[in-house]
């Protein structure tokens, strides 16, 4: 029933057995690291302050952001794709990679699931803050009202968002809470008095029946069927908000494929950031291995790739098309640095040509370190990269936006866009919001999906990989002997 | 009135498995198996009905798909027709990724929400803990003493569970009944070994 290859590295070290991963993995729950509480102030703090500004921007209205009108969104769309981005990484591994059948994904996709929809809600927040009347926000939903049977249009790609967004949200959501149940009951088995009461709800009565498991692995695998086309549809919707404008740098016929790679790239850093340091505050190193953390980053390096061909491909296009917009937007405001390729093309430096090749270092060149295998399983510097990655992902997005609108078809309406303290402000606010929601899911939640782990160790534990190593290398000299023998009889036969 | 069970107590999903495959080769239907995770090939092995989820799950999304149709055409090209660019009123294309949505969007819900109605999953539900290693790492059989009553049947079951390898065997009284499985209506095959 069990079979797995003798070469597989385990995915589960230190000869655990069932009770061993229950115990490990309840622990930080049930001794929080002391880490946690200074972990939750400083977040905490963050989060009131990026609440309280975001208050500042509703009382006052938009006004206090730096956009003008040429440049009329920017930092906060930027910040929108870039969360949304974020996300993605959770569903990839808790759907896609349950259907591709990866081992692997037990070990982080739980926290990635959680880290998934703690996204999407800072993503949702900037749309809904940019509204200005944020009280008018149902205004978006199409429903029968007294607005003069007022629809909103359904030809509009902001609309076609709208939907992908709440889709999103709601679908991860209730895969991830599912898919909590059993681990909300171990728990709930474990704990005695008011915690006992209190996951004795969250758990919704779950007590592991042949039912309700073939039922569960029957909705998970659903679910995983209908998230991995759902989350190519959102950021290709998500990309369908500038590819179906007619503004130069936006109107990109590759911009799904490459957003949706943009924001597996991106989500996979952010997971590699959480997760890099959970392990070892948690003291999870045994479940979330070197071979975990490999596996992700022969994902970067993959969708990093992708990435750079999207961006070589999209300016190849643009000067190829011989549309002068096109190369404007791209030489003239993108890639003419004041050094290299500025000179070279002589033209005028771009002004923000610090932003687009910010992108490009953080994006193509530094993960193409990955393909070396040595600094694939180097843990710091796989944190470092993953931050790398992070800010070079909020630049691609700062770019396409903002150096496609910064210069107009007239002159006369350029400018030049920075942020003013407010948007700065609620934007690393959305990251203290995040954090907090994600140090509340560690203490109360178990951050690795223990009945996940427990199904594969008997495939994955480094002492019964050993095992079946050693099995299979009995087999293979048994076959040998065999043959050994069967010519030595033909020999026999040979010789009568 | 009190419920009772008589429980084995495994150690490994193998060990159980073949546990199974024996009692029912003796002729004991056992009216529930508990485990920490999925075990594959355990409800083949108890003869367990399949699952209708997935069937839910379509009817769900079909009735998603025809809901945004027939919404958005509806809307766009009678009710609130608005000239964009000289494009026509029905325009199928722009439907398509609402209409994608709102297809996940159904089936996801339709089908989370019959899951929990089916496994009787609320808020207010107060599991029926036949024992709480369950959900850590025991594997456990529970025969219905309702249905089992006979000393002969039960000292059969005892031994049956202690002989194919249960390192408890012991019996509970339960405040409600357990819920009983619908069984496949020929008993299901018998699966021989579970052994690699």
């Amino acid at each position: 029933m069990h079979y797995t290859s003798p070469i597989r590295e385990p995915l589960i070290n230190g000869n655990k057995s069932y009770h061993d991963i229950t115990e490990d993995i309840s622990r930080s729950i049930e001794q929080p690291p002391r880490l946690w509480w200074i972990a939750l102030l400083i977040s905490g703090t963050v989060a009131t302050i990026g609440v309280l500004l975001i208050l500042y921007t509703i009382w006052k209205g938009i006004g206090v952001w730096g956009l003008n009108k040429t440049v009329n969104w920017a930092w906060d769309i930027t910040n929108f794709v870039w969360w949304i981005g974020i996300g993605h990484a959770g569903t990839l591994i808790s759907a896609i990679l349950l259907l591709f059948r990866q081992r692997w994904r037990t070990g982080v996709n739980r926290a990635a699931e959680a880290m998934t929809i703690f996204a999407v809600m800072c993503a949702g927040l900037f749309p809904l803050i940019h509204m200005g009347r944020i009280w008018m926000g149902f205004f978006i939903f199409p429903y029968p009202n007294t607005r003069g049977i007022l629809w909103p249009n359904f030809n509009s790609p902001l609309l076609w968002d709208v939907f992908a967004i709440s889709t999103y949200f709601t679908v991860s959501l209730l895969f991830w809470y599912t898919g909590l149940l059993p681990d909300i009951a171990s728990i709930r088995d474990r704990t005695k008095g008011l915690a006992r009461k209190i996951y004795s709800r969250l758990s919704f009565g779950w007590t592991g029946t042949a039912k309700q498991w073939q039922r569960f692995e029957s909705l998970s695998l659903v679910l995983a069927g209908l998230s991995t086309p759902l989350v190519l549809s959102v950021h290709s919707i998500v990309s369908f908000d500038f590819a179906t404008s007619v503004i130069p740098g936006w109107h990109t016929t590759i911009f799904p494929p490459y957003f949706v790679a943009g924001a597996i790239f991106s989500g996979f850093a952010m997971v590699l950031t959480l997760m890099l340091i959970a392990r070892k505050v948690m003291g999870l190193e045994q479940y979330i291995t070197i071979a975990h953390i490999e596996s992700m980053n022969k994902i970067i390096v993959m969708t990093g790739s992708i990435v750079g061909i999207a961006y070589i491909t999209e300016f190849f296009v643009a000067w190829y098309s011989g549309n002068v917009y096109e190369q404007w937007v791209f030489i003239r405001n993108r890639v003419a640095d004041p050094f290299i390729f500025g000179p070279l093309l002589g033209v005028e430096p771009a002004p923000y040509w610090w932003a687009y090749w910010s992108m490009m270092t953080c994006n193509v060149l530094s993960p193409q370190i990955f393909w070396f295998k040595k600094l694939r399983r180097n843990v710091a510097l796989t944190f470092i990269m993953s931050i790398f990655i992070n800010i070079g992902m909020w630049f691609e997005r700062f770019v396409i936006i903002v150096t496609s609108l910064h210069r107009d078809y007239i002159p006369s309406s350029w400018t030049y866009y920075s942020p003013t303290w407010v948007e700065v402000g609620i934007f690393v606010g959305t990251m203290g919001i995040f954090l907090t929601f994600f140090l509340i899911f560690c203490r109360y939640l178990p951050v690795i999906a223990m009945a996940e782990v427990k199904a594969i160790l008997k495939v994955a534990g480094d002492q019964y990989i050993e095992k079946i190593a050693e099995k299979e290398k009995a087999e293979k000299e048994q076959t040998y002997l065999g043959g050994a023998n069967l010519a030595g009889a033909l020999h026999d036969k040979d010789d009568k | 009135m009190k419920h009772k069970y008589l429980v084995g107590v495994y150690n490994d999903d193998d060990v159980l498995l073949n546990a199974v495959t024996q009692a029912r080769k003796e002729g004991y239907q056992m009216h529930e198996v508990f485990t920490p995770f999925p075990v594959h090939g355990l409800d083949e092995a108890m003869g367990l009905q399949d699952t209708r989820l997935h069937t839910i799950g379509f009817v769900f999304g079909a009735i998603g798909t025809l809901f945004a149709l027939t919404a958005m055409s509806y809307i766009m090209s009678i009710d609130w027709k608005v000239i964009v660019g000289g494009k026509p009123f029905f325009s199928f294309p722009a439907y398509g990724p609402i209409s994608f949505e709102l297809t996940v969007l159904f089936a996801s819900i339709g089908m989370t929400v019959v899951f929990y109605i089916r496994n009787g999953f609320s808020v207010l539900r107060d599991a029926e803990i036949l024992d709480n290693r369950i959900t850590d790492d025991k594997f456990v059989m529970a025969f219905c003493l309702k249905k089992y009553h006979e000393e002969a049947d039960i000292t059969k079951i005892t031994g049956i569970l202690k002989q194919s390898g249960a390192e408890e065997v012991y019996v509970k009284e339960m405040e409600n009944e357990l819920e009983a499985n619908l069984i496949k209506k020929d008993g299901g095959v018998i699966v021989e070994s579970h052994h690699h």
